[in-house]
């Protein structure tokens, strides 16, 4: 049965060109389309913040004065910055899966005496599947889902890194001087003098990273998560009256359209929100940017 | 690597038997007959149907998932569901990677498609689907081969002009000139040995299952009504 929004949808062939949009656009399938810019929306809304962590936490380590956590940082910043986002979400996801799946076996089935590779097949046993393999259907779903925030948090961590770290470098060494003059600790002048300073440097290439963010999500599918672009081309792919109500011809464009206005939409949107953070954080700093609202008022 | 799954089917619980094995079944999701994803976005068409009385006889817990054609015996083999049922072909190449059932429906030809019956499928620009063996026979006849990942891309291109013939699974193509301007050129091309479920080489008792549920729907004659509703090639 067809689940209807429009009582007249009941046989789509005789509608008019109005009534029969109405119905075309309401069908289960573009129901899931719709959910899929929420999906869109939830991983962008959770992954910048955890990016943000990971950079910070990766900067923080790269300028670490115990020199094997710099490396650590440094390693990280590089390794990650490095390697091609594809290879890393083809090879990453799998290897990260693959190596939960391989702990669990060890602690869970200890007796287990068949090898976990065989061939090509990679066999654990079956309580130490992740997720279990008779678990319902959105286990599985916010397993991929939480695999692919967190990937994206790693490779996107890593350049917020590189900005952080610059940032941190750029906050005048004056500044540390005086806190250093006024007694504080290195972890005092750290938290209350180069932290609080340095968003303004670090707030230009966060800003690129959020607009590359944007844009990157398409990479989703590659994770098996059904995003915008999976829809749209499933959508808009042609379709013959045999295996439809609404037969059409090839409409992908229109839907590539729509993308189009909605991720031009979205980013002007971050623009204005970006364009506002920034003047709050030239506030009163010893840059051009500050220099120049000091005068202004 | 997991996928969205469109629908859940739940057949034959066993009473008093607990927790039911549950065998997710990898789809592509986008080749009409043996699968697509109808108005409401579920799995359909005769893979669908198949399957799911495939599992009741097999006494097992069915859920269906979509995965791209192009990562999905890597998928299959990684275990992010049990067995493909998506209008697979049985080749050898494929044999050493994965263990296929016994064909659910004989071989069935490929064809060419094209909007002129003047193209020339020997030197001329054929379009086919990523690593399918039809892929692989244009390759063999010397034609230049361009890849789509997904069948209605194949389709488009041809539309388009990009490529001057298209050639699939005739019975995926029927369709699609029937409702087009396109129309068949050339003789049909036999290829492959039928098409049958994929599963990892070590799931053999799982294979067992359903290869016996696959006997029993030829011998009843089940199976050949459900090929001649969805009209996907020969009977038994």
């Amino acid at each position: 049965m067809r689940s209807a929004i429009f009582s007249y949808c009941s046989d789509p062939a005789t509608l008019e060109t109005f009534q029969w949009m109405s119905c075309y656009l309401t069908t289960g399938k573009h129901m899931a389309f719709y959910v899929s810019f929420g999906t869109v929306l939830l991983l962008l809304a959770i992954t910048a913040p955890t990016a943000l962590m990971f950079g910070f936490g990766g900067a923080m380590s790269a300028r670490a004065r115990f020199a094997p956590l710099s490396w650590l940082g440094r390693g990280y910043i590089a390794i990650v910055r490095g390697v091609p986002d594809i290879a890393f979400f083809l090879f990453f996801v799998i290897a990260l899966d693959q190596g939960i799946e391989y702990l669990r076996h060890k602690v869970k089935c200890p007796d287990w005496d068949q090898p976990i590779r065989q061939g090509s097949d990679f066999i654990v046993c079956d309580i130490a599947k992740m997720p279990l393999g008779d678990s319902p259907q959105w286990i599985h779903e916010t397993y991929g889902f939480a695999l692919a925030v967190l990937t994206f948090a790693i490779v996107f961590g890593a350049f917020a890194a590189n900005v952080l770290f610059g940032a941190m470098q750029a906050v005048p060494r004056a500044q540390i001087e005086t806190a250093e003059a006024y007694g504080m600790t290195h972890r005092q002048a750290f938290w209350r003098i180069l932290v609080p300073q340095m968003w303004t440097y670090a707030l230009p290439g966060l800003a690129n990273l959020w607009m590359v963010l944007i844009k990157a999500t398409p990479l989703l599918f590659l994770l098996g998560v059904e995003d915008i672009v999976y829809w749209a081309r499933e959508l808009g792919g042609s379709k013959t009256a045999k295996f439809t109500a609404y037969p059409h011809p090839d409409w992908r464009m229109w839907y590539f359209f729509g993308l189009l206005v909605f991720y031009l939409a979205f980013t002007r949107v971050s623009e204005l929100v970006l364009a506002r953070i920034t003047t709050r954080l030239s506030h009163g700093q010893a840059t051009l940017g500050g220099e120049a609202q000091r005068k202004a008022s | 690597m997991k996928s969205l799954i469109l629908t859940t089917a739940a057949l034959a619980l066993t009473a008093g038997m607990g927790l039911a094995d549950t065998v997710r079944l990898g789809t592509e999701g986008a080749y009409p007959p043996y699968n697509f994803l109808n108005d409401n976005g579920e799995v359909d068409g005769f893979e669908r149907e198949l399957g799911d009385e495939l599992c009741k006889r097999a006494e097992l817990t069915c859920e269906w998932v979509t995965n791209d054609w192009d990562s999905i015996i890597p998928n299959l083999v990684s275990g992010n569901y049990d067995a493909i049922i998506a209008g697979m072909s049985i080749t050898d190449e494929r044999e050493e990677v994965v263990d296929f059932t016994q064909g659910y429906t004989p071989p069935s030809p490929s064809a060419y498609a094209a909007m002129s019956a003047d193209v020339d499928l020997k030197g001329g620009v054929i379009a086919a689907q990523t690593a399918t063996i039809q892929a692989n026979h244009v390759v063999d006849t010397g034609a230049t081969l361009v890849e789509y990942p997904t069948p209605d891309e194949t389709i488009a291109a041809v539309k388009a002009g990009e490529a001057d013939a298209v050639i699939a699974d005739k019975d995926y193509l029927e369709p699609e000139v029937e409702a087009s301007d396109m129309i068949f050129v050339g003789d049909d091309v036999p290829l492959g040995g039928g098409i049958g479920m994929a599963f990892r080489e070590s799931d053999d008792d799982m294979r067992a299952k359903f290869d016996a549920a696959i006997t029993s729907m030829k011998e009843d004659g089940s199976l050949n009504t459900l090929i001649e509703k969805w009209e996907v090639g020969g009977t038994w």
